[in-house]
């Protein structure tokens, strides 16, 4: 079924698969994060072992004017290690949660990833000349007696083999009781939010001793906790704007104009629940795993469970959208929550023209759905579809009792195979979708 | 089906609203029918529903507990039965101070930092 991001001939295509085949996947390597740079030059993962890996585009080439640029290995570097908090007997993770680019101001590439409690800002800067001819040290770099200098020249610069280099710049520690959720960069690109289970912070990027709270959801007696902070993220125009969403379903958005600490909304966005199907999961599915304004900033969307909505930040009473991702799975919540499948936190994202949005499902499923045309797509991320340029066929879970052929029945889904990250190239039809330890990148067909 | 449902959250999808009352036909809707089977299985599950028993439990991940006095007597008692309390729990809430670490439970320490294999 074709048409879902692009025009009614649309198709999606596999282009390259990155990690190893093996099954045993170790925990280090599972993908916790996904996200292409501003300008979809650069495409980071981090890993649960803590690591960042960053692949590039290659310039297109004359050579080859069927492939479209592949993304290659760019850099890679340890950002985040395992600690242990021993004033609170608490083990830290080293598991990158986000990554977020920050917009290029020169040569050099940064980027802010964050474990459950530190967020650090990398910068990736590369090399590809030297210079030859010092007057003051030699070739290999040792100090030449200064009195021996009879004459002077001018070093020249000269190629060399690339060379890049990530140095963190930033670490901003100490700033959170709670886990990390979120970090958004802010449209000024002098500021970021971050934000943990009970409180959201507002941080200048140059300044690492000092954060400024501005929610705080903490209640004085923790017995009367009843909701905590799930996502949260900077409106993409608007500097004062940011909105954080809640484990019960709804959405704040908040004015920082408003008052220095930001706990009351301005805007509440819930959709009104009907109480007589109300039951015991309810307030779970209708938890909220992630949000993501669109590029144009009149619209946000939300995922939760079984569902993805997308609001007109001009009203606050309902969705203007609803997707249902995997519906199927209502009359299998009992198994779900027994095998906590029911707390797994997908995400979701718009492509760059806001007309089409994506997120994952089980058996390494995603889906797609055309906000223009209603269509939606289920794909899968499989090495099996993984030969260069092959199509990629739709996808169908059956629901009844008759199972067509080619349609896969809802207790063969494999519920391990989860697929909780993906991004969107922010200009083109290029995808990154994230199935545990493999990172799958899919291209639309060029005719 | 040409029934309004009373009530009824609106919803842009279609499908699933007919579904809805199919399903209402038959009084349960299949989200309440996996509640009863939940509740069948442990009946002593929270009677708030995902309450705060689920958020504490969220905002403790990672919290580590362990007694000097407690890891000796339990050592103690081992010499004598030969035999460590049960630890796993049965349901789903745990409890805090149960279950005594001893150096077998504990996870090796995390092996040297290894290269992403997504570079390799």
């Amino acid at each position: 079924m074709a048409g879902v991001g692009g025009g009614n001939d649309f198709q999606w295509c596999f282009s390259q698969v990155k990690g190893a085949i093996d099954e045993d996947v170790a925990e280090a390597d599972i993908i916790s994060t996904v996200e292409f740079n501003y300008s979809g030059e650069l495409l980071a993962t981090g890993d649960k072992g803590g690591r960042v890996v960053i692949f590039q585009r290659e310039q297109e080439s004359k050579n080859r004017p069927h492939s479209r640029g592949e993304y290659n290995v760019y850099s890679t570097f340890q950002s985040h290690e395992p600690e242990f908090d021993y004033l609170k007997s608490l083990e830290i993770e080293e598991k990158i949660n986000k990554i977020r680019w920050l917009p290029q101001q020169n040569a050099a590439h940064s980027l802010l990833s964050t474990n459950d409690k530190t967020i650090k800002l990398w910068k990736i800067s590369q090399r590809d000349k030297r210079a030859e001819g010092y007057n003051l040290k030699d070739e290999d770099g040792r100090l030449r007696d200064p009195f021996r200098i009879t004459s002077l020249r001018v070093p020249v610069l000269l190629p060399m083999d690339r060379m890049v280099e990530a140095s963190p710049r930033r670490i901003f520690a100490n700033a959170h009781t709670y886990h990390i959720n979120s970090i958004s960069v802010n449209s000024d690109h002098e500021t970021y939010l971050s934000a943990d289970d009970l409180r959201v912070n507002l941080w200048h990027l140059e300044i690492t001793d000092r954060s400024f709270n501005i929610v705080d959801i903490k209640p004085a007696n923790m017995e009367e906790l009843t909701e905590v902070i799930t996502a949260a993220e900077c409106h993409p125009h608007q500097c004062n704007v940011f909105v954080y969403s809640s484990s019960k379903g709804t959405i704040r958005l908040c004015d920082m104009r408003a008052a220095a600490l930001c706990d009351r909304q301005s805007k509440f966005f819930e959709e009104p629940e009907d109480p007589s199907s109300r039951s015991f999961f309810s307030e779970i599915i209708s938890s909220i795993s992630d949000v993501k304004f669109s590029h144009s900033g009149r619209y946000m969307m939300t995922r939760d469970y079984l569902s993805v909505k997308v609001w007109d930040l001009n009203m606050e009473n309902r969705p203007v959208e609803t997707y249902q991702v995997h519906e199927y799975l209502r009359s299998k919540l009992c198994s779900l929550y027994e095998n906590d499948c029911i707390f797994d936190k997908f995400e979701c994202c718009w492509n760059g023209a806001d007309s089409a949005i994506m997120t994952g499902s089980y058996n390494n499923f995603f889906r797609m759905f055309d906000r223009n045309t209603r269509r939606d797509i289920t794909l899968e991320a499989s090495r099996e579809n993984s030969k260069p340029r092959a199509i990629l066929k739709a996808r169908k879970v059956s629901t009844g009792g008759k199972r067509k052929k080619d349609e896969i029945s809802v207790d063969s889904l494999d519920f391990n195979k989860k697929i909780l990250h993906t991004a969107w190239h922010p200009k083109e039809n290029v995808i990154a979708v994230a199935a545990t330890n493999n990172l799958y990148i899919f291209q639309d067909k060029i005719n | 089906m040409s029934e309004e449902i009373e009530g009824r959250m609106p919803s842009s999808d279609e499908a699933t609203h007919k579904e809805q009352q199919e399903i209402d036909d038959n009084v349960i809707t299949p989200e309440k029918a996996e509640e009863v089977k939940l509740k069948a299985r442990y009946p002593h599950l929270g009677a708030k529903p995902g309450g705060s028993d689920l958020l504490r439990k969220r905002l403790q991940k990672g919290q580590k507990f362990f007694d000097s006095g407690d890891y000796n007597m339990a050592k103690a008692k081992v010499k004598n039965k030969q035999q460590l309390p049960a630890v796993t729990p049965a349901e789903k809430a745990e409890i805090t101070g149960d279950h005594i670490p001893t150096p077998q439970d504990i996870p090796q320490r995390k092996p040297s930092i290894v290269a992403s294999k997504l570079a390799g």
